[in-house]
Formats: C-alpha cells, structure tokens, sequence
C-alpha cells in the first residue's frame, strides 16, 4: 500500500510539479529567448493591475485563450479519433517520464525512497514503445480531420518520426554495448567515474558521435524546426491544421512536453542523468585528493538539482537550434536521416564494438 | 547568378551550424546582460533591443510623411477649396467625392456642400495635394491612427476635414536632425 502511494506522489511531483509547470514555462522562454537572439523585446503586454512580470502571465492568457475558443470538429471528420488525436499524443509524452532517473535514493525515515517512478529492467524499451505512439497522435489527427492538408501532413510526419526512429534507436545501442544494461538507473550510476583520473564519464565523452546522431534525431522525433515538416504553421500547413481550442492547445503542450524529454534523455544517456561531478554518496572527492563531506540528504537534493539544470541547459540549446537553423526540404530531411545518419550510427556500432572486442 | 561553390568545412555543416548558434547565442547573452542591468537601474544608455514599444515609445517622423488631410480655412475660417474637382479627377484610388454648392461669396464661384474622403480606399499618394490649385488639400496631420471598427468609421467628412487651428503641422516628436540644421 505504501508502495503504491510513495509511486503516486512521486508520479504527481514529477508530473505535476516538474514536467507540466515546465512545459508551460517553456513557451514564455521560446517567446522571450527568441526575442532577445533577434534583439526584440518579446511578449510583454499581458498585465494583472498593470503588473506585468516581464510577459510571464502570457502563460495564463495563452491557455485562458486556448479554453475559451470555440471547440471545433469537421462536420465529415470522426469525431472519437478527432478527440482521442491530442489526448493519445499528450499522454504517451508523458509516460515516458516514468523510466527516467531523476535522483539517486532518497532516505526518508529510514526507508530509501528510489528517485525513479519505474525501476524498469527494460527502461531503454519502454520509453522507446512509448516515443513510438506518439506517431498515432500525429497520424490520427491527420486523419480523421477529413482534410487534405492535414491528411498530407500527417503522411510527412508519420514517415519522418519512423525514419528517425530507427536512428534514434540505433544510435543508442553503442551505450547499452558500453554499460551492458538497459536499466537507465543502472546507466546512470556507470557514468558516475571518472575517464584518465579528472574526467566525468559521462556517455557524451564514450560516445561524442551516438551523441550528435542523437541530437539530431531527438530534434527530428519532437517535429522541430529545422525538422518541422509536419506542422510548418506558415505554409505547408499540419496535421493540426482542422484542431481549435484546448485540442489544439494539447497539440502544443506535447511538443513543449516533447523538448522536455530530449532533454531529460539526453541528460540521462549522455550527461550523466543527476550525477554531479566528483560528488560522491559522502561528498565530494575532487581528482586532487581533496575531500568534502556533504550529509547524504544534501546529496540527494544536489542530485535533483544537477538533474534539473541539465534539462533546463537543453531545453535552451533546443530552442536555440530551433530560432537558428533554417527549415530542411523534405527530400533533405530524408537523405539526412536513411543516408547519412542512419549509416554513421551503425557505424558508430560497429567500431564501439570492435574496441569494446579487441583487447588493448 | 552562378552558385559559389561550397568548402569542405560548410559542405559538413556541421561547423556552419555552430558559426550560426554563435552568433545567435551571442546575441541573446548579449541582451539578457543589458536587460539584467537595466533591472538594477545601470546602464541606461544602452538598448537591449532595436524595436520601438508602440504606443509607449513613438518613432520620429519625416518632415514629408503623408498622413491624414486636412482642409486649409481662409481668414475668416471658410474653407479654402473651390469644389473645382481636380483632386477627386486626379485620385487613383477615387476616394475622394465632393458635392458643390454656390458660395454666397460673389467672388468665388462654388464651395464644396458635402467633402468625403474614404480613408478606407485611400492609397495615401499625394496626387490630390500636388493637383490643388488652392493649396486647400494637405495631407500634414501626421496622423496614422485612422483605423476604425466599421468601414463607415473610415470616411472622414467636411467636418473632421476642416477640424484644426489652421497653423502649419510639424512632426509631433521634435525634429529629425537633417530638418533642425535646415532650420
């Protein structure tokens, strides 16, 4: 019984009080960031008695806006799967949060409380199955809008988030090679060395190209720009095109959800997940020899703390590739991924294997 | 226009995409610092950004910017248009429709009964103030709020026309610094 409860308030932390609140930030910090790479001002004008909290309460009126619109199916379109669309994308983007290692162990009346809501032998598996359903948000949306833009649209998003899958995926099997686990726990404990004696041995240091391959295909998967085909607002139109209201605005929850998880992953997989360098369980052991103990609750928090300022430092990379980079054509989007990418991971696992294989 | 040929370095662009996020992020670090000191109170000189905050802050107009008309009054405030139609002739957009009437005045043949301008259709080209032989058509109000809820809104009258104190219009803002040495 207890167990089931200490799930359930870590599931309502992470989910509730991290990811959520996160995501809505972010589409301030897109407005404002982009604003001030184009040397703008950004959203500014939203006020409660003529307070205006630098555009923050922009959050409030965008989603009272998004409530307060007309709730629109297309007369011809289904109706079920016009609903289920938002709801099946928005839920599977935030399944995928259960496997993910946000802390260590947390001690809590002589009880150690593990900082994961899922402790999944076959973590890696699932949160690829659940990035995988997201496709049936995109292609359902497309579909049952009865509409040939949206249709066309969710055709381009279904073949890209596939392509991008495979990569995605196969990018990732030169770590599990390293590590020997799918456990992303277990992952992220192996990072916590050191490489030559001063270096954190982080995935990115064993792994720089599985990282960039990564990189991109986490950008590709999350249908941003330069890899936006799917949606292109301005002119090719998406597969959301028929979607009004909280419908819609579920839609744009998911990719804000959606950036949030290429940043956790990529913190998890690559940065060490919540590993702070040279701390260890007593406190921090600096390559020197220095030493400073810290209480292990201390640790804990610093663990949470080193895992949130990872996430939050690629959620601004992210949104700064996206306000940089300009769209791709699609048939370059489709060379990047079968031609180029898709070859440079297997390579990239091959030669991990050769080294892991050949002594030296 | 013949295509450059790409380098070895911009063809992997990988190294073209990190040149880019450098300039960008220098741009935002850049910001975000000045924005920083502006909100402890240092500073103030510099911008963090290159946009004027509309209504707050206003642009300075040109002395030549073409805004609203007016029309001119004589001395003893009639109007000074003789209803002589060039100005609707010459508008390209035919916004413009005078009626006339005869003037009480012996001298002046006619004056205008009714003078609408549809600011809706208006190209805002001038034609109409070059075309007045009586200098009674300017368009010197340096006035670009004219938007209106309803197309009947956008229709100014004889009234709204003649609805100033006669003097010569200048930019609203001071002067733009070519104009104050011509002065």
């Amino acid at each position: 019984m207890s167990d089931i409860l200490i799930i359930a308030i870590k599931t309502a932390f992470l989910l509730f009080g991290v990811v959520l609140p996160l995501a809505a930030v972010l589409t301030w910090v897109e407005r404002k960031q982009s604003a001030l790479m184009q040397d703008r001002i950004g959203a500014n004008r939203a006020s409660i008695l003529g307070f205006r909290a630098i555009g923050l309460f922009h959050i409030i009126a965008d989603s009272a806006k998004m409530f307060l619109k007309e709730n629109f199916t297309p007369p011809k379109g289904v109706r079920l799967l016009h609903t289920l669309a938002p709801l099946v994308s928005c839920f599977f983007a935030l399944a995928v949060f259960g496997c993910i290692p946000f802390g260590h162990v947390f001690t809590v009346g002589g009880r150690e409380v593990p900082l994961q809501i899922i402790d999944a032998n076959a973590a890696l598996l699932y949160i690829f199955a659940m990035m995988s359903f997201s496709i049936y948000g995109v292609f359902l949306a497309g579909w049952s809008s009865h509409n040939k833009y949206s249709y066309l649209g969710g055709l381009r998003g279904a073949a890209q988030m596939l392509s991008y899958e495979i990569t995605m995926g196969i990018s990732l099997v030169g770590l599990v090679m390293i590590y020997g686990t799918l456990n992303l726990q277990q992952m992220v404990l192996a990072q916590g060395g050191l490489l030559f004696g001063f270096l954190p041995a982080w995935g990115v240091f064993l792994q720089p190209v599985a990282f960039l391959v990564f990189l991109t295909a986490g950008m590709a998967e999350t249908k941003r720009v330069p890899f936006d085909l799917p949606e292109g607002e301005s002119e090719i139109i998406g597969y959301f095109v028929e979607y009004s209201s909280m419908k819609f605005g579920m839609f744009f929850l998911t990719d804000f959800i959606e950036i949030v998880i290429v940043s956790a992953l990529m913190t998890t997989f690559f940065f060490g997940g919540w590993q702070v360098p040279f701390l260890q369980a007593t406190g921090f052991v600096f390559p020197g020899g220095a030493r400073w103990a810290v209480s292990p609750t201390l640790v804990s928090v610093l663990q949470v703390v080193a895992f949130g300022i990872k996430v939050a430092f690629f959620c601004w990379l992210q949104i700064l590739i996206r306000w940089t980079l300009p769209r791709f054509r699609y048939d370059q989007l489709m060379n990047l991924g079968w031609k180029f990418l898709l070859p440079v991971s297997v390579a990239n696992v091959l030669i991990t294997g050769l080294v892991l294989v050949l002594p030296i | 226009m013949a295509n450059k040929d790409l380098n070895f370095w911009q063809r992997i662009y990988l190294t073209e995409i990190i040149r880019g996020m450098w300039i960008t992020s220098r741009h935002f670090f850049s910001n975000l610092w000045v924005h920083l000191l502006h909100a402890v109170g240092l500073a103030r000189g510099r911008k963090g950004m290159v946009t004027y905050q509309w209504p707050e802050e206003r642009k300075q107009f040109s002395r030549r910017l073409r805004a609203r008309h007016r029309l001119m009054k004589r001395a003893d405030g009639s109007t000074r248009c003789v209803a002589c139609m060039m100005c609707e002739t010459i508008c390209p957009a035919r916004c413009i429709y005078i009626v006339a009437e005869e003037d009480p005045d012996p001298r002046i043949e006619k004056r205008p009964k009714s003078f609408e301008i549809d600011l809706g259709i208006c190209v805002v080209c001038g034609y109409c103030v070059e075309a007045c032989p009586e200098d009674a058509i300017r368009m010197d109000t340096y006035d670009l709020e004219t938007a209106s809820y309803s197309r009947e809104g956008m229709i100014l009258t004889l009234k709204e026309l003649l609805d100033h104190d006669n003097e010569d219009m200048y930019p609203p803002f001071g002067w733009l610094k070519r104009d104050r040495k011509a002065r």
